[in-house]
């Protein structure tokens, strides 16, 4: 016997069962995003075109270095989440759940690289 | 047991019904955006990597992120990012109750569509 009320159980949970969690994770990343990418887009693009050296020197300082990372990771993240949200649009069943495994594998390994190849450079 | 009565339901308008206009494109385009940006973040992290590994790999990697390809790849990554970046600041003033009614939502659109041309050339010019 279930003591909890059907509208205790139910409350803030909507159509998604998890509420508007996944919203605002969306709106937690791309609030942080949208302060990194901009100085991220000059960091990278001047640090493009040179040679090994030149790159190496780029991003074996701290705040390119670090920059880069919160970037990836917040940006693998902000992807998966929204990857996931269009999968749920467009698929259903047994492919719904491969495409976003897909997805988030995907996320997690190039974010996984990018902070490998950071830290080789950087330490 | 009576057959449960067919009803012709009214169908919701598809795509190819619909009119297009600025914030249903725009809409479209973040999505898009959004996604495509996947293929310019995998070039860079390779590019990235074969900088940490040897000479002879970032040789390769280089010639590829440099070439014609990584030209299209990443200028078209750019021009992505920055109308992503515009759609979700949009987004994020959506989220607040602001600028529904449709002669704002156009202008939005419009914005997000000008701003992001604008933002790549600044930034290919700032990065020469």
């Amino acid at each position: 016997m279930r003591y909890l009320t059907a509208r205790k159980r139910a409350e803030g949970k909507g159509a998604s069962h998890t509420g508007a969690h996944h919203h605002w994770s969306m709106t937690l990343s791309a609030v942080g995003l949208a302060f990194l990418v901009p100085s991220w887009l000059y960091v990278f693009g001047s640090a493009l075109g040179g040679s090994r050296a030149e790159v190496l020197e780029t991003f074996s300082h701290p705040f390119p270095a670090i920059l880069s990372a919160l970037v990836l990771v917040i940006g693998m993240r902000h992807f998966a989440m929204g990857a996931t949200t269009m999968i749920e649009d467009y698929a259903r069943g047994t492919a719904r759940k491969m495409l976003i495994i897909f997805a988030v594998s995907l996320a997690w390994m190039i974010g996984a690289v990018g902070i490998f190849a950071l830290l080789k450079i950087a330490l | 047991m009576a057959e449960a009565k067919r009803v012709e339901r009214p169908l919701s308008p598809h795509l190819q019904i619909y009119r297009w206009h600025v914030p249903m494109l725009t809409s479209i385009l973040t999505r898009i955006t959004g996604h495509a940006l996947v293929a310019g973040v995998l070039l860079a992290v390779w590019w990235l990597l074969a900088a940490a590994t040897s000479d002879e790999y970032f040789a390769t990697a280089n010639a590829v992120a440099t070439s014609w390809f990584g030209d299209l790849v990443f200028t078209g990554s750019l021009w992505a990012v920055w109308f992503h970046y515009l759609a979700g600041l949009r987004h994020l003033y959506f989220d607040a109750g602001n600028g529904m009614d449709i002669p704002t939502a156009e202008k939005l659109g419009w914005a997000c569509l000008i701003g992001s041309v604008v933002l790549t050339v600044i930034t290919i010019l700032l990065v020469q």
